[in-house]
């Protein structure tokens, strides 16, 4: 199995972060992975966005020409990836930052308002993880209780407490979710 | 981990003695994780943030002459910086390891991947006829084994040894296994293996003198001499290099670092449509895999050479070739990396060439 993700967003949106949590989840079933940052200046405030490799195989090229899953939280990046997206693949998107729906018939299209669910709970920062939940409820590549393994490896341990919160994010996320 | 985390992490275990730098973006992990992990708590080695680029080196150079195993880290401009003392190091015949995690350029540049300091590399960057061994890790892992296989060529053969990264490496996350952790030496030890250090004449010992001056020629032409015998055995002994595909291959890419990944997905790409393509990966740059590229030169029908820049590399597989076959070039400039499809795109104008 090999699965190539781009997540892109606006910096400060968790996209990083979630693309590593991703990283490390296949870590922990044995995979082989790679996670490939945007680093430029973008990173506070402009866009950012990460390439997940996750694969059975060793994996050649980080960068890539097109994907199978893209996870978008903007409308520069919606405008950026959605010709991207190899055929049949999927594409997951929040409504909270786009104005103009993708236009593609010959892929998947989901919808999570996951921006709107943080701010009702007032928790912004479990925004990528409540996405993340949505992704694996459509495309289930890792196992939760990896998913949860890798949280621990990445959180600093006077973060672990917030493991559950985490966890829960997960749940609202894969309910959430929507076909387009 | 990060690239930039695994040079940190693999330093420690080559039993580092001292690491000096100064911060720059993409390679700042580089001392941020040794400042974080404290190794002189565990192992007693020192890791300082020097004044400047030229301050690192220099003290690289003092802490090399005293025979102990210490190393130094930039990016494209801090590197321009320390050439001086490079130079230096390389003329007083010293052991010491240089990463140059590189970004785009000229100039102050850009913080994206590059791969620009090819020639700055291989070419002498410094002032005078010196070499530096160059090793180009293309992987999380090789970040590692790298920095480890550095520190062991820099004291095998008395000379500087360089890393050369791009952004991408370093910044990118891949599993990695890191090296066995070896204990930093003893003064004793120190002693032994490097006769030639300053650490302090004993009872009835002549004391050593290290310098890079001689203000007679003749010595001077002695020096270099030396020195270029020393270059000679490590182009006989150390010159590596990964091939992918290349047995059966009409059509050979030739990429270090990065773009040696890159191409190996446009390379995956041609076989599966049937077309015989191969991957040359010179892991040293230099000594430079001359002789391996002449092979493939004489019976292949063309070559693509793809770098993050105008063409530097490129030059040596056309020294190699020697006119044998076509070797066309295709590169991105000033951080900009090539997609996948865009080498696809290159090879295709090869064959059909």
């Amino acid at each position: 199995m090999k699965e190539e993700i781009i997540i892109a967003g606006f910096g400060g949106q968790g996209v990083l972060s979630m693309g590593k949590i991703l990283a490390y989840s296949g870590l922990m079933q044995g995979q082989e992975v790679s996670w490939m940052p945007s680093y430029g200046p973008e990173q506070r405030g402009g866009t950012a966005n990460v390439t997940v490799i996750l694969s059975d195989d060793s994996i050649s090229s980080p960068i890539l020409n097109e994907y199978d899953t893209a996870i978008i939280l903007n409308q520069p990046s919606l405008d950026k990836f959605e010709s991207r997206v190899k055929k049949g693949g999927t594409l997951i998107l929040d409504p909270h930052g786009i104005s103009r729906m993708p236009e593609r018939k010959d892929i998947n299209i989901y919808v999570i308002e996951a921006t709107d669910e943080a701010n009702r709970t007032n928790n912004l920062k479990t925004l990528n993880m409540i996405i993340l939940g949505g992704l694996l409820k459509v495309r289930p590549i890792v196992k939760i209780e990896n998913v949860m393994l890798g949280l621990k490896k990445t959180l600093p341990e006077r973060h672990h407490h917030l493991l559950p919160l985490n966890e829960q994010a997960i749940t609202i996320g894969m309910n959430l979710i929507k076909k387009l | 981990m990060k690239g930039n985390e695994a040079i940190a992490h693999a330093a420690i275990r080559s039993g580092c003695d001292g690491y000096f730098g100064y911060p720059i973006t993409p390679q700042s992990e580089v001392m941020e994780t040794l400042m974080e992990i404290e190794p002189w708590k565990t192992t007693g080695m020192v890791v300082l943030q020097a004044e400047s680029e030229v301050a690192s080196i220099n003290m690289v150079y003092g802490g090399a002459g005293c025979g102990k195993r210490v190393m130094t880290s930039s990016s494209s401009p801090g590197i321009s910086l320390m050439q001086e003392g490079i130079s230096y190091i390389a003329c007083a015949e010293l052991p010491c390891v240089i990463v140059n995690v590189m970004r785009g350029g000229p100039g102050l540049g850009t913080i994206q991947p590059s791969q620009a300091d090819y020639f700055q590399s291989v070419k002498g960057g410094g002032h005078g006829d010196y070499r530096l061994i160059t090793l180009a890790p293309n992987s999380v892992q090789e970040m590692a084994d790298h920095t480890s296989l550095a520190f062991d060529l820099a004291f095998k053969y008395r000379t500087p040894v360089l890393l050369l990264a791009d952004g991408a490496i370093g910044q990118m996350m891949e599993k990695v296994t890191l090296p066995p952790a070896r204990p930093r030496r003893t003064e004793e030890e120190i002693r032994k293996e490097c006769p030639w250090a300053t650490l302090g004449k004993r009872h009835g010992q002549k004391g050593n003198v290290i310098t890079s001056l001689a203000l007679l020629a003749e010595e001077m032409e002695a020096q270099n001499l030396k020195l270029q015998a020393k270059y000679a055995e490590i182009s006989t002994n150390e010159i590596r290099v990964e091939k992918y595909m290349c047995d059966d291959a009409d059509y050979v890419v030739v990429a270090f670092g990065l773009c040696a990944r890159i191409c190996k997905n446009a390379v995956e790409t041609a076989r599966a449509n049937g077309q015989k393509v191969g991957l040359l990966r010179p892991i040293t740059l230099w000594p430079f895999p001359t002789e391996e590229i002449r092979g493939l030169a004489e019976r292949t029908k063309g070559m693509l050479v793809v770098e993050l820049s105008s063409g530097q590399m490129v030059e040596d597989v056309r020294l190699a070739a020697n006119g044998k076959v076509d070797v066309q070039f295709y590169g991105r400039l000033g951080g900009i990396v090539p997609s996948p499809q865009e080498v696809t795109d290159a090879l295709h104008k090869l064959m059909n060439h």
